[in-house]
């Protein structure tokens, strides 16, 4: 036994002798893995996470979060002698007299925008494949929560420095807050410690920013990835997969290697655009002041849909009894983002509900094969979308010559419009795909060859498809809607049938598919049949 | 309501899994040499970068500044330091991957699944064991216990929220004020020097706070209220009542700066329409019109300040605001 395997074995011992861990570990390092590129989009957010955790810590050393005001004396000369916030001039100071200061911070806001973008796209696939099913509807909740409190958490981060850009996007959350009807000039009052924007609104954002909100992120991103652990993986489908099994690459070596190694590729990328990408160069926007703000303010992108909804309500307030509401504020910036957080939360109960399924499922599906559902998303994706293009109104018509009030119209009636055509569109196109593969595996691959029949007729030579592809193909379940009778046996209504019958409605619409090719169908061509 | 399979149309056979098939590497020695040596040096040019870092950091100056195409003039040292930390730490992960997908073993491994659900037995295990529990407790036998128990819990849950009280104080009617009273001068932001209507030229704009006692300083939060704009038009271009007319003077009219919206600096002004807009929600308000709203998604226009001159021909205000300034909350009244 060399030297290095004694040390080894003889920690091993101790930890095993005082926890018992061998037996868990024997089976955790040859867990199964199922190796997919888009399994990956999870862990690019979970990696940034890791990193914002990472260059968070390194910023907290040098950012004063007080909103005493101080006159700078740092090496940026354009601010020399301006009255600041500390907490405006401790950035600068991170910003150009801590070596690695600038970068870290860019990193940091690249890292946020990348775990934003990495949770959406991530959230996107788990949508499309159906991997929301039972048993994990828990994480997929789990997975909103996470991603609301991102947007949070962004939000207070880029509003840290108290630049004038980031004092313009806290008054309007100052504005949201104090449109809530009867506590809302108290919420705020508490929040900011008196009038806005006070003195102590940036000590108290710190606080949620770097322990609260990002403690209660650990804590689920943690019982989320438990319950993949736990509930082992989902897999795309083919040949030799099953519901009962999981096919993939055990965690050691190689998911260790690749996962491991693909934490430093993400790092990597990210300290590369900290090094050549300039992001939120606070010095260039000076110091908060209320009675100013910059041309073309813009939040984030993960804020900027909301912005965009913001921008788009009509002008209503209601006046009554001495008491004003701000329908303007509180439907694109509370009820709206309510109502759709909560559907999006609910979505897994919701198509249980449409198709009456509540059996496990593992096997992902192809988006296509769920129409209903790809069409549900399409429809999302465009409201946000056009939510987010009004958001960036002031910039597209800048750039793009057009006019505002041009843009704001098409997005006023687009995010009406728009969002039910591409539900239309979608499911169109999924049943087109569905009939597509259905030809694929009756008539096989078209090869372009063209043969001539002795007696002078030309086809086209139609390659049978491998068993593998025709597997994947096929292999999808179709059930029919459910049925669900608004009137008994004697035919006398139920009470409870308008219910069933919006649910059986709904049923419809979810089960709506081109039947797929049965292996009758196959034999039946194969024998020549036509 | 479950379709078990219900009418579900049957499956083509599965063909199982494909046959595994042999990377380059596992069957050729000199390729897996390769693959070996490409892992090595992909490992050598993180070092490399670690070592740029470390070069960076010390010994390129602060102020070095080189340009680069694109981004144009750069800071040098902030930048091959990011470079140098990138390469250390993308070329150990390419490293890491590359020799997991060229040398590490790939063969597919399949294990088995089993359903989520406990066993029924178990199940029934915990169902008596929470049961038994509950029952030793005596919870079920005891409801003074149990209902006193439901006070305790419940009254201790509003002491975090007793303490959060001193967060702020009340608003009572402070929203609804500013510092703008009957007589108050107008003083030029920056610079806070008291202005005569000459000082602003037909067309002009000018941002003014009310002029504080000597001593008083003046906070942000007062900023955020009193901020007034100032716009100077031909008399004749004025589309208003009597009443608002006789706010204005010589032309000069004045709105509170701060949108009617969401409380941001409307701080664009259109010379050739006369009309002011928020650059954050893009409403626009007509100034030959009392700020009325054309556009976006403000519901009021910006309140009027009404102003005059004093005997040294000084702006002031004739009187406060009427109404209260910046975005609207509950207890606001118009």
């Amino acid at each position: 036994m060399t030297a290095r395997e004694r040390l080894a074995g003889g920690t091993a011992n101790f930890i095993d002798e005082r926890t018992g861990a061998a037996k868990w570990m024997k089976k955790t390092l040859t867990k199964v893995f199922p190796d997919h590129w888009s399994f990956m989009l999870g862990e690019i957010v979970m990696y940034s996470f890791v990193i914002l955790l990472l260059s968070g810590t390194f910023l907290t050393f040098w950012f004063d979060p007080s909103m005493k005001e101080v006159e700078y004396e740092g090496s940026y000369e354009p601010l020399s002698g301006v009255k600041m916030s500390a907490a405006y001039a401790s950035t600068l100071n991170i910003s150009f007299d801590v070596r690695g200061g600038l970068l870290m911070r860019q990193v940091h806001h690249w890292a946020a925008l990348i775990f934003m973008a990495a949770m959406v796209i991530h959230m996107m696939r788990v949508f499309f494949t159906g991997a929301f099913r039972k048993p994990r509807e828990l994480n997929w909740i789990i997975g909103v929560a996470l991603l609301t409190l991102g947007i949070v958490e962004g939000f207070l981060g880029y509003s840290l420095p108290d630049d004038l850009l980031s004092g313009t996007g806290i008054r309007i959350a100052e504005a949201i807050l104090q449109a809530i009807p009867v506590v809302g000039s108290y919420l705020s009052y508490f929040l900011f410690g008196g009038a806005f924007p006070g003195e102590v609104f940036v000590q108290r954002i710190y606080a949620a920013h770097i322990l609260l909100i990002p403690g209660i992120m650990l804590a689920l991103i943690t019982v989320h990835l438990m319950l993949v652990w736990y509930q082992k993986h989902t897999q795309y489908p083919g040949p030799g997969k099953t519901e009962k099994n999981v096919v993939g690459y055990p965690l050691m070596p190689v998911y260790m290697a690749k996962a491991g190694g693909f934490f430093f590729i993400v790092f990597g990328v990210t300290a590369f655009l900290g090094a050549v990408a300039s992001i939120n160069p606070i010095w260039i926007y000076g110091p908060y002041n209320p009675g100013q703000v910059g041309a073309g303010s813009q939040p984030d992108w993960y804020m900027g849909w909301l912005d965009g909804l913001v921008r788009l309500a009509p002008p209503i307030e209601t006046h009554a009894f001495g008491h004003t509401i701000s329908w303007n504020i509180l439907i694109p910036g509370l009820i709206v983002p309510g109502i759709i957080f909560t559907l999006l939360a609910f979505y897994p109960f919701i198509e249980q509900w449409m198709t009456g399924d509540k059996r496990e499922h593992h096997i992902l599906d192809r988006p296509r094969n769920n129409p209903n559902r790809t069409a549900i998303g399409a429809m999302s994706l465009t409201f946000t979308l056009v939510a987010l293009i009004n958001g960036g109104n002031d910039l597209i018509a800048t750039h793009f010559d057009l006019s505002i009030n041009q843009i704001m119209w098409f997005s006023r009636i687009g995010i009406i419009a728009l969002p039910p055509l591409a539900f239309v569109i979608t499911k169109r196109i999924c049943l087109s795909l569905q009939r597509a593969d259905r030809e694929l595996v009756l008539h096989g691959r078209e090869t372009g060859r063209l043969v001539m029949l002795p007696h002078g007729e030309f086809i086209e030579v139609h390659e049978p498809l491998s068993p593998e592809k025709a597997y994947l193909l096929s292999h999808h379940e179709q059930n029919p809607p459910l049925a669900l009778n608004s009137e008994d046996a004697q035919g006398v209504a139920n009470p409870q049938g308008l219910k069933g019958r919006v649910r059986s409605r709904f049923s419809r619409a979810a089960q709506e598919q081109v039947a797929k090719p049965t292996p009758k169908e196959v034999l039946e061509l194969e024998e020549g049949h036509y | 309501m479950s379709n078990e399979n219900s009418g579900a149309v049957e499956k083509l056979s599965d063909p199982g899994l494909p046959e595994h098939v042999q990377r380059k590497t596992d069957v050729d020695p000199r390729a897996a040499k390769k693959a070996e040596r490409q892992v090595s040096i992909l490992f050598a040019l993180s070092a490399v970068g670690t070592i740029l870092f470390i070069y960076s950091y010390i010994w390129i100056p602060e102020d070095t500044f080189i340009f680069l195409p694109i981004t144009g003039t750069t800071n040098a040292h902030q930048l091959f330091l990011g470079l140098g930390l990138a390469m250390a730490l993308f070329f150990i992960g390419m490293g890491a991957v590359h020799w997991a997908k060229t040398l590490m073993p790939d063969h597919e491994v399949v294990d088995y699944r089993k359903e989520q659900r406990s066993k029924d037995e178990d199940r029934a295990a915990l169902v008596a064991t929470v049961k038994e529990g509950a029952a030793n407790a005596g919870l079920g036998r005891r409801p003074l216990i149990k209902r006193t128990l439901g006070v305790a819990l419940g009254l201790v849950g509003l002491s975090p929220l007793l303490l959060l009280r001193d967060l702020g104080p009340l608003p009572g009617d402070e929203l609804t004020k500013t510092n703008w009273k009957q007589g108050t001068r107008l003083v030029t932001d920056p610079g806070d020097r008291p202005i005569r209507p000459s000082d602003l030229e037909v067309g002009g704009v000018a941002q003014v706070q009310p002029a504080f006692p000597a001593g008083k300083v003046r906070h942000l939060d007062d900023i955020a209220k009193d901020s007034v704009l100032l716009v100077r038009l031909r008399p004749e271009e004025f589309n208003l009542d009597t009443e608002r007319l006789s706010w204005t003077h010589e032309g000069i009219i004045a709105f509170s700066k701060i949108c009617s919206h969401m409380g941001c600096a409307v701080a664009l002004y259109e010379q050739t329409t006369k009309h002011l807009l928020c650059p954050c929600h893009q409403s626009t308000f007509d100034v030959t019109r009392a700020a009325k709203v054309i556009f976006g998604p403000s519901a009021r226009p910006l309140p009027q300040l009404p102003i005059t001159v004093d005997s040294e021909g000084y702006l002031v205000a004739q009187a406060p605001f009427n109404e209260a300034v910046g975005p609207s909350f509950w207890e606001r009244d118009s």
